[in-house]
């Protein structure tokens, strides 16, 4: 488990994971510091709540980036997908990342209206992984033909695909 | 008025021969810039390369005023309709080179998203390997469609049986 301690020398940081825990109390607690950042791993009913919480009090207000991940083959026994959120706040920047873990076949509410860069961010997503984001008001296809036969990034998807 | 008007001249040629020079020697390509075969065509088209030694420095932005297709670079699934479009948008006669290994059978990508081969939806005349073929092996291509041409008998067409 982490503690306040490891984020002594980053009073940012400090800041945000103490905001989250006063608003999200008992739910924040699992958090680590990856490669310099911050990674926040909320559970799937509190991430539009959590967004919000870091756009409106606490000043990020870009959404930079969204990622799909497939753990199919992963050995720790997290759930079968997970999305990253990357946040990132000016004037004072810091960079923070949220992980949303789902299993299969579960939907993710969408954050189109609240940041409107999630919009091809999710498309792309649904795309590539087939995680529906509901609530997003039109959510196509982004890369693949629109009468393509499953979603390539899925680890359990045939490179050559599924027609040859 | 003197009465030393020149004799007139004469070429005798063969229809065919003089149908196939005309083809052969302005071909106007529609280049598709698909992926990095775009750029050593256009380096053949600048003037180091300098591709209207040949006749075929015209390169035309729209299929309808092109009559040698370069297909140059990776068609995915999803161009493929497009690619296949724009070749029907072309007037007759016209001709096909598949630049590069992609546009031959999907080269170094043989996955769910890239056509294995542009030739699974239109006729390609010339195959250009390489990844991707340098400008010489794009000049020798064209040369290679030129000499082609020059033995077709379009009038075959032309005048064939009814």
């Amino acid at each position: 488990m982490n503690t306040m301690e490891d984020l002594s020398g980053s009073p940012a940081f400090r800041n945000v994971c103490e905001s989250l825990a006063e608003r999200f109390p008992g739910r924040m607690d699992d958090w680590m510091m990856e490669k310099g950042e911050l990674t926040v791993i909320v559970p799937r009913d509190d991430i539009q709540e959590v967004l919000r919480h870091l756009k409106g009090e606490l000043g990020f207000i870009a959404l930079n980036d969204m990622i799909g991940l497939d753990n199919m083959n992963s050995t720790d026994g997290r759930r079968r997908f997970s999305v990253l959120y990357q946040l990132y706040r000016f004037p004072q920047p810091v960079r923070i990342r949220l992980r949303v873990d789902i299993d299969e076949g579960q939907d993710l509410p969408s954050c189109y209206y609240l940041f409107r860069s999630s919009d091809w961010a999710e498309r792309e997503i649904y795309d590539m992984f087939g995680i529906v984001f509901s609530g997003h008001p039109d959510l196509r296809r982004i890369y693949m033909p629109e009468d393509f036969d499953g979603h390539p990034l899925r680890k359990d998807f045939p490179l050559e695909g599924r027609n040859g | 008025m003197t009465d030393t008007q020149a004799a007139p001249s004469y070429i005798l040629t063969k229809v065919d021969s003089f149908i196939t020079w005309a083809q052969k020697n302005s071909l106007w390509p529609f280049g598709s810039g698909l992926a990095c075969c775009a750029m050593e065509m256009i380096a053949t088209a600048a003037s180091h390369y300098d591709i209207a030694r040949f006749g075929m420095e015209l390169f035309r932005a729209s299929p309808r005023q092109a009559d040698l297709f370069i297909v140059s670079g990776t068609v995915t699934n999803k161009m493929a309709p497009v690619i296949r479009r724009l070749w029907e948008q072309m007037p007759d006669p016209k001709w096909v080179i598949a630049m590069g290994n992609c546009a031959i059978s999907g080269g170094p990508f043989p996955t769910y998203s890239v056509l294995q081969g542009v030739d699974k939806i239109i006729p390609v005349d010339v195959y250009i390997s390489g990844c991707p073929p340098g400008p010489q092996a794009l000049l020798d291509g064209l040369i290679l469609l030129q000499e082609t041409i020059a033995k077709g008998h379009p009038t075959s067409v032309m005048f064939k049986d009814r």
